[in-house]
């Protein structure tokens, strides 16, 4: 298999582009053997790009990576695995009907057609022995606990013999004691010389808790580091974040008006149906953009579910202008309720209905104040035409499937379809994600001009930026809990950096 | 000031390039949707054409039987269309709900119960009078079929229970109580042989339609698929279905009532089978009995699917099925073929058809088409 050995690797001026994009910008990274090493950085930060360079996912575009000092050519995960690497992923791969003893030895590429399970779990008794920690073999993995599959999933990789482990935010989905258990025996392995870790993860806790060393990436540079006992909760922070300037892309006018979304109360069980969202009170006013920052995963999604009624409460109530709101079509014309969801193709577009088609369906059963039966298609493709030019949606022809459009191209058409008219209440989420420079200015100019024009606008994004930009008032949202609230003036960002990463 | 108001204030300004682009693009769907089941039911044609040769069997003589049995004479037009009537019905029962996204392939189940509920109510509300009696039939077996398909989609809906598995075996339970019904309570005490329902009155019976020694079953069928079109490609109603079809979580962010749209598309797709279990009983056997489970829902599937779930599309690729299975007596008879045959050859159809959905968006015709031109 491979060197019994913790193994040090080291990336020299790892760069990978894709197109224009520069996802990785020369990073330079060494990770002493036998040392716990942590990957911080932002979303959109380029951990996750690294990490895939250096399992052999991607291919840089440039720079070298070395293993024990010698350089090595990792043309494929097998590679990487050949050479000792292996990665634990934040979801499990485990097969669920499966016993942890048969997963570990299906996970095995020298795997016999035949196997001898006796000759096997002897093998394997005498490899657990060797360990210093227990899981239940017998068990299908199904029945084990979110804790002990992770530290299944870290076994497996102890047995395919990898030494040098990256974990890509391991802890997500575990309770504080089970990561602080789990990480505990990463720290012991390390420690012993058996192993070498990489892990990405956003909670400075753990990372002053378990890690030796740590690493900071930003807008894929490598921006900072250094021995963990040197460095503060603020320094990694700054380094993050960077020294962000409150840049206003659009002037801003308009007072602030009358509360016309709040929330009071709200309760609602998390995609997992483990844990619960819960928001006790959030108000946002006419004129104002209140920014939801946060890490993805801690909520946010569920909240947009609950706007717009995709999701269902067990507590609580939203309200819009002091009416109940449950989301439905009438109630949203009425009282002027448009929803921008995250990946607009995925979430607000019907992808092989045409450009024209989809334009229309916030309108095609109006005429004038009331409702129409029959469809007035001339008019539908009057309107495709006059909205496609005023936003400058690039598209073969109003027939296309929207489908075929760019990302840019397609929010520019949703965001055609939901600003046209007035708007009281605008529920963003994630506007600009995946988008380039220019469609990204174009559309945070829009948001400001609904702003601008008396609208009352939630934005949730994990772009930290985008929130510091446009919004007014900052809420941190923490595993589904508003951990913080600041307005824009009195904004310190390390102290949101902080709330972010789940350290008041 | 709403959208639509603002823009009847002028001629919108037609973008050139817009306007050109609308043809090119346009042109490449439509192409699409005649090509791709055009070559899908030639490929499975042929494939079977090398069926037949493994067994020792003219591809030629075959298909010339077909053609003569299925449309060669006026004798063999009308036997087509006659068995036409039922498939247009059946067709629409898995198009309607397709386009909310919903495969449901349980139609069966909604014409065996409408043909009962029609028989029924010819056994015991007798003397109405023709025009009343066929109405009455007709809204007794729209009404049951509605109910049985829409439970689909409600299920579907609050459940999450997927509705291709449930109404298929919703029509195995239909079936069950077609013949709990025909053997048992509603049995005529004079039909020995065939179990079946009172024979209905003769006011009751649908005649010909006149000139065409057709049923009028037919233009009941095509009637319903003009309708159904209208109701998707024109209306609002069939916009939001669309949209639920087209992206479910679009149609809820837009606040449509995506439970609702389910659950009534699919009532009225069960009502149309609804429908064609009572033609059968009041055009083509006068009571209803065991015949009413005639694999028409089975055959609507694949009318369906070759139509694309285009209503229009229906009414033509029905009578081109129709006349394959009116060949299947002929092709007994005459190849020595048993008359599964027929059936071998749809399930071949049917397979090229499903394997040329995934060529989609993918064939580039019109640039071809521009190439060459």
């Amino acid at each position: 298999m491979s060197a019994p050995h913790a193994i040090g690797v080291e990336t020299l001026h790892m760069t990978k582009r894709f197109g224009d994009f520069t996802a990785l910008d020369e990073v330079s990274i060494r990770i002493a053997p036998g040392s716990f090493h942590a990957l911080l950085g932002e979303n959109g930060a380029g951990k996750s790009t690294l990490v895939k360079c250096m399992m052999g996912f991607y291919q840089p575009t440039a720079g070298q990576m070395l293993i024990d000092g010698r350089e090595a050519e990792i043309r494929n995960p097998r590679d990487a695995h050949a050479a000792g690497l292996g990665m634990v992923y934040q979801h499990f791969t485990l097969v669920p009907s499966l016993t942890a003893a048969e997963n570990l030895v299906i996970a095995r590429e020298d795997a016999p057609a035949v196997i001898d399970w006796k000759k096997e779990r002897e093998g394997l008794q005498a490899f657990v022995e060797t360990m210093p920690f227990r899981v239940a073999l017998d068990q299908p993995v199904n029945r084990l606990s979110a804790g002990e599959k992770q530290k299944l999933e870290l076994l497996k990789q102890l047995y395919l013999g990898r030494h040098f482990l990256i974990l890509d935010e391991p802890t997500s989905v575990l309770t504080p004691s089970e990561a602080d258990e789990l990480l505990g025996m990463v720290r012991g392995l390390t420690s012993a010389g058996a192993l070498t870790c990489l892990m990405i993860t956003h909670k400075f806790r753990e990372v002053t808790a378990f890690a030796d060393a740590v690493s900071v990436l930003r807008r894929g540079a490598h921006v900072g580091g250094g021995r963990v006992g040197e460095l503060t909760h603020d320094d990694m922070a700054a380094m993050m974040i960077g020294d962000k300037t409150l840049t206003r892309s659009a002037a801003r006018a308009g007072e602030k008006g009358d509360v016309v979304l709040s929330l009071e109360g709200i309760s609602a069980a998390d995609r997992s149906g483990l844990k619960t969202i819960d928001v006790d009170s959030l108000h946002v006013a006419a004129g104002e953009v209140v920014g939801i920052a946060g890490v993805s995963g801690n909520g946010q999604m569920e909240l947009m579910e609950v706007l717009t009624g995709q999701r269902p409460v067990s507590r609580g109530s939203v309200s819009v202008k002091s009416v109940t709101f449950r989301g439905t079509r009438r109630q949203a014309r009425e009282l002027k309720v448009r929803f921008l969801p995250e990946e607009p193709l995925q979430n607000a577009c019907a992808g092989r209905m045409s450009v024209a088609e989809n334009l229309s369906f916030r309108s095609y059963d109006l005429n004038g104040k009331g409702t129409r039966f029959w469809l007035d298609r001339a008019a539908m493709g009057r309107l495709a035409v006059r909205l496609v030019d005023a936003f400058k949606v690039k598209t073969a022809s109003i027939e296309s499937p929207i489908a075929s459009l760019s990302g840019g191209n397609v929010q520019r058409a949703v965001l055609a379809r939901e600003l046209s008219d007035e708007v009281d209440l605008l529920i963003i989420a994630n506007p600009c994600f995946g988008l380039d420079f220019s469609a990204v200015a174009e559309i945070r100019a829009r948001i400001m001009a609904a702003r601008n024009a008396g609208a009352a606008v939630l934005l949730i994004s994990e772009d930290l930026d985008e929130i510091l930009e446009l919004s007014d008032r900052v809420l941190v949202m923490s595993e589904g809990r508003i951990a913080y609230e600041t307005s824009i003036e009195t904004l310190d960002v390390g102290e949101l950096g902080r709330h972010m990463a789940g350290h008041a | 000031m709403t959208l639509t108001s603002s823009l009847n204030a002028g001629p919108a300004p037609v973008a050139p390039a817009a306007g050109r682009g609308r043809s090119a693009g346009a042109l490449d769907r439509r192409i699409e949707a005649f090509a791709l089941p055009l070559g899908a039911l030639v490929a499975g044609l042929a494939v079977f054409a090398l069926f037949l040769m493994m067994v020792g069997k003219s591809p030629a003589e075959f298909y010339g039987l077909v053609f003569k049995a299925g449309f060669g004479t006026a004798f063999s037009w009308e036997n087509t269309l006659a068995r036409a009537s039922p498939l247009l019905l059946a067709a629409l029962c898995v198009a309607i709900p397709a386009r909310l996204g919903l495969v449901v392939i349980g139609g069966e189940g909604a014409i065996v119960l409408g043909g009962v509920a029609a028989g029924a109510f010819g056994m015991y509300l007798t003397g109405l009078g023709s025009s009343m009696g066929i109405l009455g039939m007709a809204v007794s077996a729209i009404c049951v079929g509605g109910v049985w398909i829409g439970l689909v989609g409600a299920l579907r809906y609050r459940r999450g229970v997927n509705e291709t598995i449930s109404s298929l075996l919703l029509a195995y339970i239909a079936i069950a109580l077609m013949n709990h019904f025909v053997e048992g309570p509603l049995r005529d005490p004079a039909s020995l042989n065939k179990p079946s329902t009172a024979p209905l009155e003769d006011a009751y019976r649908i005649g010909a339609m006149p000139g065409l020694d057709v049923h009028g079953g037919l233009a009941v069928g095509i009637l319903a698929c003009v309708f159904s079109w209208i109701l998707i490609e024109r209306t609002a109603w069939g916009f939001s279905a669309r949209i639920v079809g087209g992206n479910i979580r679009a149609a809820q962010i837009q606040g449509l009532p995506v439970g609702w749209l389910m659950t009534g598309f699919c009532a009225l797709a069960g009502g149309f089978a609804g429908l064609a279990g009572m033609l059968e009983v009041a055009a083509v056997h006068g009571s209803a009995n065991g015949s009413l489970a005639g694999g028409y829902g089975y055959t609507g599937i694949l009318i369906a699917f070759l139509a694309r779930h285009n209503m229009l599309a229906i009414i033509p690729v029905a009578v081109l099925l129709a006349g394959f299975e009116a060949s299947s007596g002929l092709i007994q008879r005459r190849m020595d073929l048993p008359d599964a045959t027929i059936l071998v050859l749809q399930g071949i159809v049917f397979i090229s058809i499903l394997i040329s959905e995934t060529f989609t968006g993918r064939l580039g015709l019109s640039t071809l088409w521009r190439k060459t031109s």
